[in-house]
């Protein structure tokens, strides 16, 4: 009964119109006092043991909102709710409850907060965004408030994932939360599984769900074969994997459907590549975002721990960075030096047919050892694991194991003739706006590198974009893949391979230790390009067996 | 046979000759290309690089240019094409960006002649140069396009586009100097060869990338373009800004477009994705292919006209690898296999109808729309008769425009709030509903009022208040009976006979029939065959398919003809009618060739004869045998209501049903009688009319209905002061303890109706207000509001 009428409605406060935004907040005062007041009643009273279960819930609720109000107070685009929660936390706190305090260091963990915008000191452009951001979901997430660094990007991104949750589509809206989560959970991203799972209760999703994919109807369940090889190893996927979802009877995919998914889960891959590229912190709302007990008991959250980042190691690191820093400067001087050589002297040396595809292999191969030695299992935290079954199916490279995957040619399939029509056809508008985001990803440039200006990036753009699609098998025949040996350095390749393939083992040691002398925001321009460059991968492969199944 | 000559003058001389055939490649194609002489193929793809000579009635392998030992990418094509003007020379584009020209005339096994590798990224195209030998163009996806002398080892100029990668590079036939490029971004740009500085124009043609472009062979400014967007456009360059004269939607992304030799408006075009079929089109008519060839089984990737003057060869290549020669006269055509006519009705009852011109002309013919109300609109497009298929594409349209007022549901509203459906007895229920209906000028549903009353109440229970229809309840009257009986019997001779005499409106014949015998009968004959005569008249003129909106406008027109004929109050209701109208099969014929029927090609229309020869029978049934109990009616009072309904006036069904109430419930099925109900009160809810549905709701015996009543009754009321919702009682907060709703006048707390003012929010008990109310206009809560009781 009480609960019903002590609701809180969050969806007023995502208006444009500041007094609707005004009565909304006013409203969820409200209620915390009212839930203030009847907490502060049982507890005068004398304890009783009936009442402490019901107790322990009402303060368990309390926190919640609690912790909402704080996420609004620092991340609401809108001024007004950001001071009136604020003052809201304030009055709460003077009336004796505990108040949270957000945990972690902003939105990121490898990037200093001071790096990261604040909310409140956007420009006109991005406060749109930031708006339309939240108007859209209620909140604005860590991973916008980093990829603000570009927001020619984010503006795409933003409406592409409207567009692939919210608007028109084939899915229900509480299956494309849920296979949102089952793309995270691949890759054990806890910071998407936990949005997804409120998101996916609000939009009415069964709970039982979450208890682990077998508890999905069928037809989802059967979908988890796809999303693994697609998140793994997606030059396995064949036209058989297509029929079997196409054709179950009453479980049974369309083509549009199917699509919609498949777009879903890459963008889920790959969204998770970033969250751990970026070292995403979690929600300020979520589970490991704030803490209410005061600053001093401890420094770090779960989380940390798990990726091995103790602010120990932080420490050294940044020791080291400083030694190095004339070292990381000539990295710099080098890597320019290098890619002007090459643009000069490209005609000069024509390597032979056999010189270029020999490259494209050793590339392919190195590709393989170029991994970390550190190899330890890390178990993922329980309430993720439970999404996803068969933890031990991860990346393994295409030719390891003598099987034999023939390589993709772009130019037999390339997203821009083939797969752009294919998900326009059965997706209307999707391809659309993919594309567009893959062409901003892949041409956006500001002519600079570290310190310097003007400079033409698009061969390193390119090389990075290529050498990504190289570890998925995928071949451009008018690439020479030596220059990605000249371009990308060993910590660098080590980087964008774990990312790409098993971004979960993402460290900041493996962040700080590539192009040391770059910016914050050129590192998230890479993780954007490595975002996109291995969703068009895993869709290349996913497309050419739909394809090859309708033919 | 003229035609035939024609191409043989083209061809100088020598006729082309051969079948649709297909022939297996070992590796999916890419592109292909046709030699000078219309004889030889070149296909090349990823791993295939073969030309094959073109037989009569298959292909033969001739030379395979894929020769060494390891399979460079430089082999691996994208593009090919064959010089028009040296039988010996080919050039192929690669997928690593080389550019590699082929000299067939080389004595030994490879016949690779230059390597240009200029391009960074892999080349999308190549072409020749259609007068010059020694010019070659390439367009690749770096964004450049290059000029090759073949004489000179490397380029002779660079065009840079500016943007992004070149898609395709065509020579224009009539101008010498200048070629078109089409670009990933969505341009086209128009280049002077002389001059590589800039181009000469640029427009944006389509949106996302233009995988294609044609000139046209004969037409010096038409250039075709093809895009990712599925369209093929054709822009006339002649003019100063591009012009965009064509645009033929397809339905998937166009990969290949290429002109029709000898055909000024044909073109052929092959889609990148999903579909398989190449697709001939008729620019001018840009809807539906005028031909279409369904051979391949996956995405076709080349196409060619196998000769630059004859329009029937067609040639194209796959990824399912398999080379195809299509002959014109196999293909499919659409158009056949399209339906040619289309019928819509307007948001506001307008009906449009576009059919063959030829259809049209024969069916005015046959029945003229002069004595038509409403005129239809003619809409006529006439193409150019020179065009092969004008005789098929002409087609009229043709528009009925609704009446203005026609569609006025009027005289529903009118009904449903006038008639009477219970608490009266039988007969007076009918008798009133009998006159309502008459008076809103549906004679045809008073009858059957009428009818129903004659059926079920029985004469010895008729009560004597009914002044109407003296003689309609007057069973008791003896001599139209027996005059009935009488008549009756000397009908079928009679009868027939004038049926066969008159072609039109046996009705009518019989009322003159009947004219000899008595005028009462006339005239009651005369009112009731008005009800469907007329409309059956005005049918003829619009066949065109206004059924539905006949039948509602039927009462309405019958009404309005009314006065043309003298209409006696005391209507005889059918009693004489029966005696003209044999009972049985003579019935039955009696409809077989009514006027009415030959207007049953609209089927609505003809069920109003259907109904006026049923109230026959019913009647001359309750003549025959009076003392018959009324079950014996209720099959065709069933059959009745179901007509009615089936007419779409669910209204009459349901009055009927409610007002027989038990005497025919039981045999008309649960199921649809709940549709009729449900359907009737939707109606009634539409309309507004808000108590008649709740009467009807009320007074349904159908349970599924009558529960409609008892959904959503809660009303949820909020404290008055501290706002939240009061849950357990009406008039006490449980939050607050206060008593929300006092009565203004004796202060105590309402539990049962509770009135208040809208504008002050004051109220009490229903009584204590209007008591007070009548005394003072002031609000007795004294908060100074004059309040209003209404």
């Amino acid at each position: 009964m009480a609960e019903g009428e002590n609701e809180v409605r969050w969806d007023g406060l995502c208006s444009r119109d500041s007094t609707t935004r005004e009565t909304a907040l006013e409203n969820i005062r409200q209620i915390i006092v009212r839930k203030t007041e009847c907490l502060r009643l049982v507890k005068e009273t004398p304890y009783r043991p009936a009442d402490g279960l019901s107790n322990a819930v009402s303060l368990d609720g309390l926190n919640k909102l609690l912790a909402h109000l704080l996420m609004l107070s620092k991340r609401c685009p809108f001024k007004d709710v950001r001071e009136k929660s604020e003052f809201i936390l304030k009055s709460v706190q003077e009336l004796g409850i505990r108040i949270p305090r957000p945990l972690g260091h902003g939105p990121s963990r490898f990037i200093p907060e001071k790096e990261i915008l604040q909310v409140g000191s956007e420009d006109a452009q991005m406060h749109t965004l930031f708006a339309d951001s939240f108007a859209a979901l209620g909140r604005l997430d860590n991973i916008t408030l980093v990829m603000v660094f570009h927001p020619q990007y984010l503006e795409s991104f933003l409406k592409t994932q409207h567009y692939l949750l919210q608007m028109d589509g084939p899915l229900p809206l509480h299956y494309r939360h849920y296979i949102g989560i089952m793309a995270a959970a691949r890759h054990q991203c806890s910071y998407l599984v936990n949005l997804h799972v409120n998101d996916f209760l609000h939009v009415g999703g069964d709970p039982k769900w979450l208890n682990g994919l077998e508890n999905a109807p069928q037809k989802l369940q059967n979908l988890g074969e796809l999303n693994k090889v697609l998140a793994h190893r997606p030059w396995l996927i064949t036209k058989e994997h297509i029929e079997g979802l196409l054709k179950a009877e009453e479980h049974s995919w369309s083509l549009a459907e199917l699509v919609h998914a498949v777009v879903l889960l890459t963008h889920y891959h790959s969204l998770a590549s970033f969250t751990f590229g970026c070292g995403i912190s979690p929600e300020i709302h979520c589970d490991g975002g704030h803490t209410f007990r005061p600053p001093s008991v401890s420094n770090y959250c779960i989380c940390d721990i798990t990726n091995g980042n103790h602010s120990v190691d932080e420490m050294q690191v940044n020791s080291a960075g400083n030694v190095s820093v004339s070292d990381s400067f000539f990295e710099v001087e080098a890597l320019m030096e290098k890619m002007k050589q090459l643009q000069e002297c490209r005609d000069e040396e024509e390597a032979s047919q056999e010189e270029m595809t020999s490259r494209f292999e050793i590339e392919k191969r190195e590709s393989m050892f170029v991994f970390s030695s550190d190899d330890e299992e890390v178990t993922p935290a329980r309430d993720v694991s439970r999404h996803f079954e068969d933890t031990s199916y991860g990346y393994k490279d295409f030719s390891r194991h003598g099987m034999h995957v023939p390589t993709f040619r772009v130019q037999d399939y390339c997203w821009e003739d083939h797969g752009y029509s294919l998900v326009n056809r059965l997706y209307p508008d999707v391809g659309q706006l993919i594309d567009e985001k893959f062409h901003i990803a892949y041409n956006l440039t500001y002519n600079t590198m570290a310190m310097h200006k003007d400079v033409d990036t698009s061969m390193l753009r390119r090389a990075i974009w290529n050498y990504i699609h190289c570890m998925f098998g995928i071949r451009y025949d008018d690439y020479d893949y030596g220059e990605i040996n000249q371009l990308l350095d060993r910590s660098f390749k080590v980087y964008i391979k774990t990312i790409v393939c098993t971004p979960e083992k993402v460290t900041k040691r493996m962040y700080d230790s590539f192009w040391r002398q770059f910016k914050h925001s050129e590192k998230v321009h890479v993780n954007l390009l490595l975002i996109e460059a291995r969703m068009q991968a895993e869709l290349l492969y996913a497309l050419r067996a739909i394809t090859r199944y309708m033919t | 046979m003229e035609k035939m000559s024609r191409v043989t003058t083209a061809l100088g001389g020598s006729t082309l000759t051969g079948r649709t055939m297909h022939c297996h490649l070992d590796a999916p194609a890419n592109a292909i290309s046709v030699c000078r002489d219309a004889a030889q193929v070149v296909v090349a793809g990823r791993s295939i690089f073969k030309i094959y000579a073109i037989e009569e009635e298959q292909f033969v392998e001739k030379l395979n240019l894929r020769v060494g030992r390891k399979p460079s990418l430089n082999l691996s094509c994208a593009d090919v094409v064959w010089h028009q003007m040296d039988e010996n020379l080919l050039a192929t584009a690669a997928t690593n960006g080389v550019v590699v020209t082929w000299n067939l005339g080389r004595p030994s096994r490879n016949k690779q002649d230059q390597l240009f590798t200029e391009h960074k990224r892999t080349v999308n195209k190549v072409c020749f140069h259609p007068t010059e030998a020694h010019v070659l163009l390439s367009g690749s996806q770096d964004g450049f396009m290059k000029c090759f002398d073949l004489r000179r080892k490397d380029s002779v100029s660079t065009f840079s586009g500016q943007s992004e990668s070149v898609r395709d590079v065509q020579f224009s036939i009539r101008d010498y100097f200048t070629f078109a490029s089409t670009f990933e971004n969505g341009n086209v740009q128009l280049w002077d060869i002389r001059r590589p500085d800039r181009c000469e124009r640029m427009f944006t043609a389509h949106n996302g990338p233009v995988f294609c472009c044609d000139w046209h062979p004969e037409d010096r400014g038409w250039l075709a373009t093809g895009g990712r967007d599925k369209m093929v456009k054709v822009w006339d360059m002649t003019t100063h800004r591009a012009k965009e004269v064509h645009c033929v939607q397809t339905i998937a992304s166009v990969a290949r477009v290429k002109w029709r030799p000898e055909c000024r408006h044909h073109l052929a075009t092959c889609s990148m994705m999903v579909d398989h079929n190449i697709y001939v089109w008729d620019v001018r008519r840009p809807f539906v292919p005028a031909a279409m060839f369904e051979e391949h089984r996956d995405v076709t990737t080349g196409i060619a006209w196998r000769h630059p003057h004859d329009p029937s060869f067609l040639l194209s290549g796959s990824k399912d690898s398999t080379l195809c020669q299509h002959l014109f006269r196999d293909a499919s055509q659409p158009v056949e296999r399209a339906n040619p006519e289309g019928l819509c009705y307007g948001l506001f009852g307008d009906l449009a109808f576009a059919a063959k011109e030829s259809l049209v002309a024969t069916e005015s013919g046959r029945k003229p729309y002069t004595g038509d109300r409403r005129h239809p609109i003619f809409f006529k497009r006439k193409l150019d008769p020179a065009e092969p298929f004008s005789g098929l594409a002409s087609s009229a349209l043709s528009v009925f425009e609704m009446e203005p007022g026609s569609s006025s549901m009027s005289w529903f509203v009118d009904t449903a709030e006038r008639y009477a459906l219970a608490g009266r007895p039988l007969a007076e229920l009918c008798d009133h509903n009998a006159k309502v209906a008459r008076e809103l000028g549906r004679n045809q549903v008073a009858q059957t009022w009428t009818m129903l009353r004659i059926i079920y109440c029985s004469p010895g229970l008729v009560p004597t208040t009914n002044l109407n229809h003296s003689v309609g309840k007057g069973s008791s009257c003896g001599l139209p009976l027996i005059n009935s009986f009488n008549l009756k019997d000397m009908a079928p001779g009679l009868g027939s006979e004038t049926r066969l005499d008159r072609s039109k409106g046996d009705a009518r014949s019989d009322t003159v029939l009947l004219d000899s015998s008595t005028t009462l009968i006339t005239n009651e004959d005369n009112e009731e065959t008005e009800g469907s005569d007329v409309p059956a008249d005005y049918l003829l003129g619009d066949v065109e398919g206004e059924d539905d909106e006949l039948y509602l406008l039927d009462p309405e027109h019958a009404h309005s003809e009314e006065p043309e004929y003298v209409l006696p109050q005391e209507a005889f209701p059918l009693r004489h009618e029966i005696v003209d109208t044999p009972p049985g099969p003579e019935h039955l014929q009696d409809k077989a060739d009514s006027p009415h029927v030959s207007g049953n090609e609209a089927d609505a229309a003809s069920l109003v004869p259907v109904d006026s020869s049923f109230s026959l029978i019913s009647v001359s049934h309750a003549l025959y045998d009076s003392r018959l109990p009324p079950d014996f009616f209720s099959a065709l009072v069933c059959d009745m209501l179901r007509f009615y309904a089936e007419q779409g006036d669910v209204q009459m069904a349901v009055s009927v049903l409610i007002v027989l109430g038990e005497r025919v419930r039981k045999d008309i099925d649960e199921q649809t009688q709940e549709h009729w109900y449900t359907s009737y009160i939707d109606l009634l809810q539409r309309f507004c009319l808000w108590n008649v549905s709740n009467q009807v709701v009320k007074l349904s015996t159908s349970r599924a209905i009558s529960c409609l009543n008892q959904a959503s009754t809660t009303l949820h009321v909020n404290c008055s002061h501290c706002k939240r919702p009061m849950s357990s009682r009406g008039w006490v907060c449980d939050r607050c303890h206060h008593c929300a709703s006092m009565c203004a006048v004796c202060h105590h707390v309402v539990k049962g109706l509770f009135v208040w003012c809208q504008g002050c929010s004051h109220g009490g008990h229903l009584q204590h207000i209007m008591k007070w109310l009548e005394g003072s206009s002031h609000c007795p809560a004294g908060c100074g509001h004059l309040c209003e009781y209404s």
